[in-house]
């Protein structure tokens, strides 16, 4: 918000703090962007295809960056982190013994994707959710997959996140999965792969939505000059999606977002969704099933049925009397609710069990299965520590590998084998062997680079991409996802608790020929 | 509407008024020392009793002023201090901020920031009424944000129910420092009894139109009368009152209490408060916020944690 007293404009920064002082004195000796001078390594850049040869693209966007001078884009970067705190757009860490309401680490440069490419990518994501939403609602009736030899039983057997209680269920139009967010990377040869599918909470969207905004305020010029996809309809379609799984046929259904509290670290998106939706952000005490099996609200009026749950919280921690006994966070009985059709929850519970990265390695084979289609999208080769030849090779290989936890997010619990020293290598052996089935190993990919804006000047910076995927009665994904960027140099961990940051992510349409023509001349 | 959310949205508004309400009299009482001679014992200890911090000890002195200052705005373990109330009412904002207007959590926001980083500058002298003055002018934009863009739905009742409450608590309190202070000393303050009534209006932004409606000059009984009863003056306790009894109307159960409010005002109202002499109008002003304090528990039984 603009106050008049203090009214501020782009590109000419007034907050004079210290640091923002110390960091124009590094750049005073930086050159105007010069794109021959920008070399991305053996990395493939999403802008630039060779010193000084930028990506069609990113045609529209290098041309304009490499007109401003250093000191114009640092105080558009300025701007913009002025903007993130003004805004108040936040995530929560957790450190210290307590939590910290932090800004949105953000880098101006804009990530572009032709739409030619992304068309594809979201048929492939369609495809993989389509598939993997099939094998879930397999997995809890007939098991027809298991029975068939394609998919071995102990998978499922072991699987911390096949919830029993699950057995049976069936959610709205036979979807799981509602809302998937899929981390796909690029290798130095220019190939997408899907990285992970998260089907549990995915987060993140909600940045997404306030880069583009961020963006189009630093840059207003490219908006006008380039046709780049809006993002700005997400939370109609999410509405729709959710309102589209209701139990109860009514005109309005009652649909709410469940949210852990404000310590959960993306309280900021569970507000910022409820509001864009305008629907109750509702906590676990908040709700309370009644006698008749349905779940009610406790409002100013008395209670009142809620339809459609989209909740924000973990599986175990959904129903104490269920899951976790001690979860204050959860609603007692909220799964017989379910169970018993009277209200939606999305993600269903138990989804979970597909996001699991031993299942991942099975997906190009659970397409196959059901749609009878080979997979649009790649999945990085993956070795099984289950399996026992792998085993030897992924503890014989250790140095060149990338070693996951099967079901831990967030980059907690993995090793990095040619960033790691000898000695948490060592370190970390024991705990595979232990527990082969809860890892699985990646071939360190060379993910690829953006120009980032680093002490005022571009340097590459590696990223990922998370687009988002809805499934109700129908399917839509977004136009390009949240870029995250790893914001130390060489550094492959992007993400936002330890020390990464984001950009917004363009999906260019290409250029029609006339204009190009145009600027030849 | 949720009753979670109504309560903080409640909390919100009365948060946000004493933020207002703070700054205004901080800065009003400021200019009133400038007016009187160190003689006559108006202090910050005045000031501190009005926004509760009766615990303090009371020093004299430039080092105690300083202290007593920086208690007042700045101190963040304070809880009624300017900085963290304006705390308070970021969080109850971030707490629903999926039902208040964007631009409003944005300017509640930066309004923190404002606060936490220059309202130490206002400490010493030179700068504390910029300071204060942009606080409460930053409030006021806010409030009128509030009325502009967001629906007078339940939520927008709640939050104006918070604000009037705390108005009605705050203007009491002031009153109740003023008098106490002339039942003190009386023969020591006549002197000053104008400038000080006059410094009262002020406080609650009241004097410009007391001027303009009561067309007297300023006399404690005058005062008192417009402050408590006169039914136009938003900041009127008489108006407070009608104002929260009207929200309340707008809401679901809400009977109970708007009967319980009428009854209220009618007391207000009945007052003679020219014939009341210092003690006994202390002794109504006590019956007042108890009767307000009561006024908040009915709320929370009704809509906030009703029994079920």
């Amino acid at each position: 918000m603009n106050w008049p007293s203090r009214h501020t404009s782009l590109g000419e920064p007034k907050s004079k703090t210290r640091l923002t002082f110390a960091r124009r004195l590094r750049t005073v000796a930086a050159v105007k962007i010069d794109w021959q001078q920008y070399d991305p390594g053996t990395a493939f850049d999403e802008l630039i295809r060779a010193p000084g040869q930028p990506h069609s693209a990113a045609a529209a966007l290098t041309r304009y960056l490499a007109s401003l001078s250093p000191k114009m884009l640092e105080s558009r970067q300025e701007a913009a982190e002025r903007a993130i705190v003004e805004m108040g757009i936040t995530f929560t860490v957790y450190s210290e013994g307590r939590n910290i309401d932090r800004a949105w680490p953000f880098d101006i440069i804009p990530r572009t994707i032709a739409a030619r490419e992304w068309d594809q990518v979201a048929a492939g994501l369609t495809q993989r959710l389509t598939a993997l939403n099939l094998f879930i609602d397999d997995l809890y009736h007939e098991r027809c997959i298991i029975r068939d030899g394609v998919v071995p039983e102990e998978i499922v057997a072991t699987s911390r996140n096949f919830l029993k209680a699950c057995i049976g269920a069936r959610p709205a139009h036979g979807v799981w999965a509602n809302v998937c967010g899929t981390d796909l990377v690029r290798d130095a040869d220019g190939t997408l792969y899907v990285l992970e599918d998260n089907l549990r909470v995915p987060s993140g969207v909600s940045y997404m939505l306030e880069n583009r905004i961020i963006t189009k305020r630093v840059f207003p010029e490219l908006f006008q000059d380039s046709s780049i996809r809006s993002v700005d309809d997400y939370a109609s379609q999410l509405f729709e999606m959710l309102n589209s799984l209701s139990p109860r046929d009514v005109e309005r259904p009652e649909v709410v977002v469940l949210t852990p509290g404000i310590y959960n670290s993306a309280y900021f998106e569970h507000a910022y969704l409820a509001q864009r939706m305008g629907v109750e952000l509702v906590e676990g005490c908040d709700l309370v099933v009644g006698d008749d099996d349905c779940v009610y609200m406790r409002t100013i009026s008395g209670r009142e049925r809620v339809d459609v749950i989209y909740r924000r919280i973990n599986d175990t921690a959904l129903d104490p009397e269920c899951f976790e006994k001690d979860s204050l966070l959860g609603v007692p009985g909220i799964m017989r609710a379910w169970r018993a059709g009277k209200v939606s929850l999305a993600n269903a519970p138990g989804s979970g069990v597909a996001d699991d990265k031993v299942v991942y390695a099975y997906v190009p084979r659970i397409i196959r299965y059901y749609l009878d289609e080979d997979a649009l999208l790649p999945n990085v080769p993956t070795y099984l520590c289950s399996e026992p030849d792998k085993l030897e090779y992924v503890l014989a290989n250790l140095d060149k590998l990338v070693v996951k936890p099967a079901n831990e997010s967030g980059g907690y619990g993995m090793l990095v084998g040619s960033h790691a020293t000898r000695k948490e290598r060592e370190e970390f052996a024991p705990f595979v062997k232990a527990n082969p089935r809860n890892y699985i190993a990646q071939p360190v990919l060379n993910l690829s680079t953006v120009p980032t804006l680093i002490e005022g000047k571009l340097e590459p910076r590696h990223v990922d991409l998370r687009p988002f995927i809805l499934q109700g009665a129908s399917t839509s994904v977004t136009a390009g996802g949240l870029t995250r960027v790893a914001l130390r140099r060489g550094s492959l961990v992007v993400n936002s608790s330890q020390g990464g940051g984001s950009k917004d992510t363009w999906i260019v349409e290409a250029e029609p020929e006339a204009a190009t023509q145009r600027r030849r001349r | 509407m949720l009753s979670r959310v109504a309560e903080r949205v409640y909390w919100a508004g009365r948060y946000l008024e004493r933020a207002e309400d703070s700054a205004r009299l901080i800065d009003v009482h400021s200019q009133l020392l400038l007016d009187l001679p160190p003689t006559v014992g108006i202090a910050w200890p005045q000031v501190m009793e009005i926004i509760g911090l009766t615990d303090e000890p009371v020093r004299r002195g430039r080092a105690a002023e300083r202290d007593m200052l920086k208690l007042l705005l700045t101190d963040e373990a304070c809880a009624s201090s300017v900085t963290a109330t304006i705390a308070m009412a970021r969080e109850n904002f971030r707490t629903t901020r999926d039902i208040v207007p964007t631009e409003a959590w944005q300017g509640v926001n930066e309004l923190h920031i404002f606060a936490r980083t220059q309202l130490r500058w206002a400490v010493g002298k030179r700068r504390r009424h910029d300071i204060l003055s942009e606080i409460v002018t930053r409030v006021q934009q806010l409030r009128g944000l509030l009325s502009d863009t967001m629906s007078h739905g339940p939520a927008y009742q709640f939050l104006c129910i918070g604000t009037n409450l705390e108005r009605a608590d705050m203007c009491t309190r002031i009153i109740d420092v003023a008098v106490a202070s002339l039942l003190k000393d009386p023969e020591r303050l006549q002197r000053y009894d104008n400038t000080l009534w006059m410094s009262t209006l002020k406080s609650v932004s009241g004097y410009q139109m007391y001027r303009q409606y009561v067309r007297r000059r300023i006399r404690g009984p005058d005062v008192l009368a417009f402050l408590f009863q006169d039914a136009d003056f938003p900041r009127s306790i008489c108006h407070c009152l009608a104002q929260i009894e009207q929200c309340m109307t707008n809401l679901p159960k809400g009977a109970a209490l708007t009967r319980q409010l009428n009854a209220l005002s009618k007391t207000v109202v009945a007052l003679d408060v020219k014939r009341l002499d210092n003690a006994a109008l202390h002794v109504e002003v006590d019956r007042f916020q108890l009767a307000l304090a009561d006024l908040n528990q009915q709320m929370t039984a009704t809509w906030f944690s009703p029994v079920e």
